[in-house]
């Protein structure tokens, strides 16, 4: 009975890490340009592909996992540069209707270059899972939680004590404001998409063992990483991680003690019942109109 | 008077003329093979070695002579996996292309969006999908080479019986595959007996992890098996997550999954586990009295050579579903589409890559549950156990 709980929340958590980890990259982009990035998804991809196809080739997995990371940092200021800097004067719907578009052109690039197949990935470490209390614990999801507790530290640093990262939140607060302080908000906005590029790969590398990759993986963990963001209210960052993870206990305590039909209906019901009572989301800001 | 004869003369060369040339034309005129593949698009793992496979026996049929003294010409179009488009495709076939019999439709979907047209023109129709109801209940024109899934099934259940098994915890996709599958087992479970489903799971295509759920049948009481109907790389998953569990119960999967490609996915996780396959994934292990041996080897060797790909079970459908066609209208000794037609379904022994085919009236697949053969993971590849 409770090896089973357990068994249910390690797969939670674990694939709640993974939806953390997107909903933190979309949270970034919209603190610091209001848009909501729908290609975050496609860095995840793009970061598990290229590690494979690297590796493939012959690369040491260490440098294919750093020259993938580089890969999408630069496909992140591309992004930017190329579709978001453009249209500029453009108001924020335009811009987040862009990134679907950039979104698509990703995927069929990413389908050309390394087809349609699924692609393997070996685990970080051992493949022998970890028993406790009868439970089964996969290595690679220490790994993902691992990867995702350091990435979340070093981006509370990031924001909290560095010059850029502050920058980064007051072109969020006032572009204007922030451009009079001396701050070129054009460069803030590069930086935030290449940041959350990064963190997209990341993420989409230590999934990639566990969920295979493909050239379409980002569409579906995209959108679930969206709903998690949106859950923890849109800009937070704590939110965004405990809407990740509360969204992949939910999902898996679903699919263990309900009914594995209605798996995904739960989670997207509980976004409805979220966005119902706290149209913030649970850690959203309150926004006062100044009159 | 002169310019009677003249007349005359003149009608009976235009009219010899004429005929001349309907006789030339008609000696040249080519038998008209139509097809609409899913080349293109998410199916194109279907249409594509399909497309390939047509190309190139229509190629080697019209070196070695034709089919009754006529060439075969191949009309082929991409649907691109959409089923409106098919539909389309297959009326131009009928009504412009005026083609003789058609060779296609790689998916169910597109298939059926198919058949009304075909059944209205009445014409021969040989489909290239899986599914049981484009078959049953039967269709005068229309016939198909894959076996059905619940065939597959039944396969898989009366395996399970010889080795003693008999409470199933069944997992299936919410996939079209895996959905029907699973349908499909829960009938076969019916009529044949002795066997019963304990346990009922789903998982969709996009999940990512499975432990839930096989964590579910495992803890149900009794359970000996455990069968998992899906496809794409859901299955993989539930095999990675099965060995991860340590579950210890016989795992069966289904015919989804019978490629090189889900070994590779799935890696050491896949030991031991089985499945009903073609016996296109073993040709060199067929015992030398199969009478499928030499068609099997010949299929692959001859496939691999000309495209430098590996042979899929898919392109085998295409090229039964070619062979079946051919072999009808040499049996009709014409291409008139009646005639084609009762040949294709008194077609017997016919043995293919897929199966041996016995056609009859109520019976438009022709292939028994056991043309498939059951295989076993052993050593990261592929072994034949019956």
């Amino acid at each position: 009975m409770f090896s089973e709980f357990l068994q249910y929340l390690f797969t939670g958590i674990t694939i709640g890490a993974t939806y953390a980890l997107i909903a933190l990259g979309f949270t970034l982009i919209y603190n610091a340009s209001h848009v909501i990035n729908f290609a975050q998804g496609e860095f995840l991809m793009v970061g598990g592909m290229a590690t494979v196809s690297l590796t493939a080739m012959g690369v040491p997995m260490l440098l294919a996992v750093v020259l993938a990371v580089i890969l999408a940092g630069v496909l992140g200021i591309a992004l930017q540069r190329l579709a978001i800097a453009p249209a500029k004067n453009a108001d924020v719907v335009t811009l987040i209707i862009i990134t679907i578009g950039a979104s698509i052109f990703i995927r069929g690039l990413a389908q050309l270059v390394w087809g349609k197949e699924y692609h393997v990935m070996a685990n970080f470490s051992s493949d022998e899972p970890i028993q406790v209390f009868g439970a089964v614990l996969n290595t690679q999801s220490l790994w993902v939680l691992g990867v995702g507790a350091i990435l979340v530290a070093v981006l509370v640093y990031f924001f909290t004590r560095t010059l850029t990262g502050k920058a980064i939140l007051a072109t969020s607060m006032n572009k204007d404001a922030a451009r009079l302080v001396g701050i070129r908000t054009q460069v803030v906005l590069m930086l935030a998409f290449m940041v959350s590029a990064l963190l997209g790969s990341i993420a989409g590398i230590v999934v990639a063992p566990i969920t295979f990759t493909s050239y379409d993986i980002g569409i579906i963990l995209g959108l679930k990483g969206f709903v998690a963001a949106a859950i923890g209210g849109l800009g937070s960052g704590m939110g965004a991680v405990v809407g990740g993870l509360a969204l992949g206990v939910v999902e898996a305590m679903a699919a263990g003690y309900l009914s594995s039909d209605y798996k995904d209906a739960v989670a997207f019901s509980m976004i409805l019942l979220v966005l119902f009572f706290l149209p913030r989301g649970l850690f959203g800001a309150k926004v006062v109109e100044r009159v | 008077m002169f310019k009677t004869i003249t007349r005359c003369a003149s009608k009976f060369v235009a009219i010899a003329a004429v005929s001349l040339l309907a006789m030339n034309v008609h000696a040249a005129d080519p038998i008209r093979i139509g097809s609409f593949l899913s080349v293109t698009g998410p199916a194109s793992f279907l249409g594509d070695p399909e497309l390939k496979t047509l190309q190139m026996y229509v190629e080697k049929i019209n070196e070695k002579g034709g089919v009754l003294g006529r060439q075969l010409e191949l009309v082929h179009y991409d649907d691109a996996g959409n089923a409106s488009k098919a539909r389309n495709f297959a009326s131009r076939l009928i009504r412009s292309d005026r083609v003789d019999i058609i060779v296609g439709g790689s998916t169910t979907g597109a298939t059926m969006a198919a058949v009304p047209m075909v059944e209205q023109a009445r014409i021969p129709f040989i489909s290239l999908a899986g599914a049981v109801v484009i078959t049953t209940p039967v269709k005068e024109w229309v016939f198909k080479t894959p076996q059905s899934d619940y065939m597959a099934a039944v396969r898989i259940l009366n395996d399970m019986k010889t080795q003693g098994l008999s409470k199933v915890g069944l997992i299936s996709g919410t996939g079209g595959f895996g959905s029907s599958g699973r349908e499909q087992t829960l009938k076969a479970v019916k009529e044949i007996g002795g066997i019963e489903v304990v346990g009922d799971e789903t998982y969709s295509g996009s999940d990512t992890d499975m432990t839930a759920q096989l964590t579910n049948l495992r803890n149900v009481k009794g359970v000996d098996t455990i069968l998992n109907f899906g496809f794409g790389q859901g299955p993989a998953i539930v095999t990675r997550n099965y060995d991860q569990l340590g579950i210890e119960l016989p795992f069966y999967q289904s015919h989804g999954v019978a490629s090189d490609g889900f070994l590779e996915l799935a890696g050491d996780s896949a030991e031991g586990l089985r499945l009903p396959a073609s016996p296109l994934l073993v040709p060199e292990s067929l015992p030398e009295s199969d009478p499928q041996k030499p068609v099997v080897e010949a299929y692959k060797s001859e496939y691999e050579e000309r495209w430098d790909a590996k042979v899929s079970t898919f392109g085998a459908y295409a090229y039964d579903g070619l062979m079946l066609a051919v072999a009808a209208i040499e049996k009709a000794g014409t291409t008139d589409k009646a005639a084609v037609r009762e040949a294709l379904e008194s077609i017997q022994g016919h043995v293919g890559v897929t199966g041996t085919f016995n056609m009859s009236a109520d019976d438009h697949n022709g292939l028994k549950a056991d043309s498939f053969r059951i295989l076993e993971v052993r050593d990261g590849s592929w072994k034949l156990i019956n």
